[in-house]
């Protein structure tokens, strides 16, 4: 798939939070194949986090820093910033929190700092909630990606909504679209990408999981597993049995 | 290795005062070698002097190597032969009922362990009586006052023939001795490129009206925290883990955040005095597994992270070894 004019192999994007440890955390990512893995620079940035940045820049992949724990436009904002100077680059997954028991995103911050960062030059993924006026106001505010989510963070409830996030799929059918959050199985990630979504973030279900690395593996092969459904045309759901044998001496439409 | 006459015993010395260090004198001692120990005078430079003290071997097997349980279950047996004031009482895992299912998860992740249900978890602690549905209990953990360890451990050294000196240690004086023992945690980064350091914050609190006999641990998805029993009234309640070696104050946000476990464990603590909030940086290497890394004469203990109390003993012993034997009992040589 291709973000702000990046190429990228893998439809993965790995968070690195909550891991056992940094080797643990650096197996994993090998074992996803993911490109890309999310930072947050709120809690660990608060000066002196050189020595876990260090090992996040060591992984060898592109580095989408995040503003995880940000409730305000200015903290979000000043994140940004330090973000860009700590990693070198103008992407930001961009969060700002409206509910501290949801972690819920607080759309219409979300939709300032967009736009307050993308005329400043970030490349901006907004973690927004799947409303369909939402992510037409951050396409608009700069965004050209839009991570809606599939569930609260860490909650591993799988797609809470997918009606949501199918009609928001039909109404962009040219921005890429990523599952950000909310993922807790490979059927989850599964699931998103069989909606034709783009790619899949999390973090919580491979860090948490008794064994990451495994996780980190399964859930590489379910995102493949979907793009490649999604790609192949799936079959519509019917109500009726279809047999795959033909049927001689039957009538064709029953009664 | 360098040449020891026959029946001399090895001259060695310790870099720092901390856990590691202190243990690692004490053992060293105990096998033989002539110890002096190099100290800053400021107990709260330590990560040591902040840490829970609990020695849970089991608990900490839920989001640590196995290593650190089947290493750490010693040290039980080890402070309870060097400090008297080591306390096996067990130790208590509760979850607010919201958040159940991080019991479950760490019950599965974890051996050694009981379920308890509201009586089970009121009958060990009364004043917790009909506040938890449900419990795990670890019967074979102990816990100890960090503080207390480290002063009876100091205080035991000049009888065991041990030199105490303020201060660092230079080239020359190094020379002097057969080995050095780098114990100084976060200050021997310079030394160490891939230890980083890992904030802890903590508070100290004192709360007449509750009364908790054994560590308690209050699990939640985002913020697993513990409360401790210091005796008299007193509780140390810990501890925050932010990949950052700032050096700052407690910061607000960790302030709320441990009073509020507190506080979710039990009401009173609304009450209670803040003693005390203090903060320090756990060194750590990227699997947070202590080493023993041997340079020639300098031998580096390093790497405790969150297991200092836990796990010192096992790499004391192993120092010793090298010191004394030649050889690491797990594999290498000096």
């Amino acid at each position: 798939m291709r973000v702000y004019n990046t190429e990228l192999g893998s439809r993965l994007l790995l968070g690195t939070a909550q891991y056992p440890s940094p080797t643990v955390l650096a197996e994993a990512v090998r074992a996803s194949g993911a490109e890309v893995v999310t930072v947050s620079l709120r809690r660990e940035g608060a000066g002196g986090g050189e020595g876990f940045w260090r090992l996040i820049r060591d992984l060898g992949v592109r580095v989408l820093p995040n503003t995880a724990g940000c409730h305000t436009v200015k903290e979000a904002v000043t994140t940004a910033q330090m973000a860009r100077e700590v990693f070198g680059t103008p992407w930001i997954k961009l969060e700002v929190i409206g509910d501290d028991d949801t972690l819920q995103p607080e759309v219409f911050g979300l939709v300032d700092a967009a736009r307050i960062l993308s005329a400043e030059g970030f490349q901006v993924f907004p973690y927004t909630t799947a409303d369909l006026v939402v992510a037409g106001r951050l396409l608009e505010a700069g965004c050209q990606v839009l991570m809606p989510w599939g569930a609260p963070i860490g909650s591993g409830r799988g797609l809470n909504n997918p009606y949501a996030l199918r009609s928001l799929r039909a109404h962009f059918p040219d921005v890429p679209l990523v599952v950000d959050a909310g993922i807790g199985l490979p059927s989850h990630a599964a699931q998103a990408m069989e909606l034709g979504y783009d790619a899949v973030l999390l973090n919580t279900a491979v860090a948490r999981a008794g064994d990451p690395v495994r996780m980190a593996a399964a859930m590489a092969r379910a995102v493949e597993a979907g793009r490649l459904a999604f790609e192949a045309d799936p079959m519509e759901a019917r109500d009726m049995a279809a047999p795959s044998t033909p049927v001689l001496g039957l009538p064709v439409f029953g009664a | 290795m360098p040449f020891i006459a026959a029946g001399r015993s090895p001259r060695v010395l310790v870099l720092g005062a901390g856990v590691t260090g202190l243990v690692a004198a004490t053992v060293l001692t105990g096998r033989g070698a002539a110890v002096t120990v190099r100290f800053r005078p400021e107990a709260a430079s330590r990560a040591s002097h902040f840490a829970g003290g609990m020695l849970a071997p089991w608990c900490e097997a839920a989001d640590a190597s196995a290593l650190v349980a089947e290493r750490g279950a010693a040290a039980i047996g080890w402070w309870r032969e060097h400090f008297p004031g080591t306390c096996r009482a067990g130790s208590l895992v509760l979850a607010p009922p919201r958040d159940q299912a991080e019991l479950h998860r760490f019950a599965r992740r974890t051996t050694a362990h009981e379920t308890l249900d509201t009586e089970g978890v009121a009958a060990l602690e009364p004043d917790l009586a009909g506040r938890f549905r449900q419990g795990l209990f670890f019967a074979g953990e102990a816990h100890l006052d960090p503080r207390a360890a480290l002063a009876a451990l100091a205080a035991d050294l000049p009888a065991r023939g041990v030199v105490l000196r303020e201060g660092e240690a230079d080239e020359a004086e190094q020379e002097g001795f057969d080995h050095v023992l780098d114990c100084r945690g976060h200050a021997a980064a310079p030394d160490w490129p891939s230890l980083r350091g890992v904030r802890g914050e903590m508070l100290v609190l004192r709360c007449p009206e509750v009364a908790l006999r054994r560590p308690v641990r209050l699990l939640h998805p985002r913020i697993p925290l513990y409360v401790v029993p210091r005796g008299e009234g007193v509780f140390m309640v810990g501890a925050t883990m932010v990949e950052s070696s700032d050096r700052r104050a407690v910061t607000a946000r960790a302030a709320m955040e441990l009073l509020n476990a507190a506080y979710a464990l039990h009401p009173a603590f609304a009450e209670a005095e803040i003693l005390e909030a203090g903060s320090n940086i756990r060194p750590a290497l990227p699997d947070n597994l202590p080493q023993l890394r041997a340079e020639g004469r300098v031998l580096r203990l390093n790497g405790m992270y969150r297991h200092g109390f836990l796990l010192s003993p096992w790499l004391a012993q192993r120092a010793a070894a090298l010191v004394l034997d030649g050889a690491d009992p797990e594999g290498g040589t000096a």
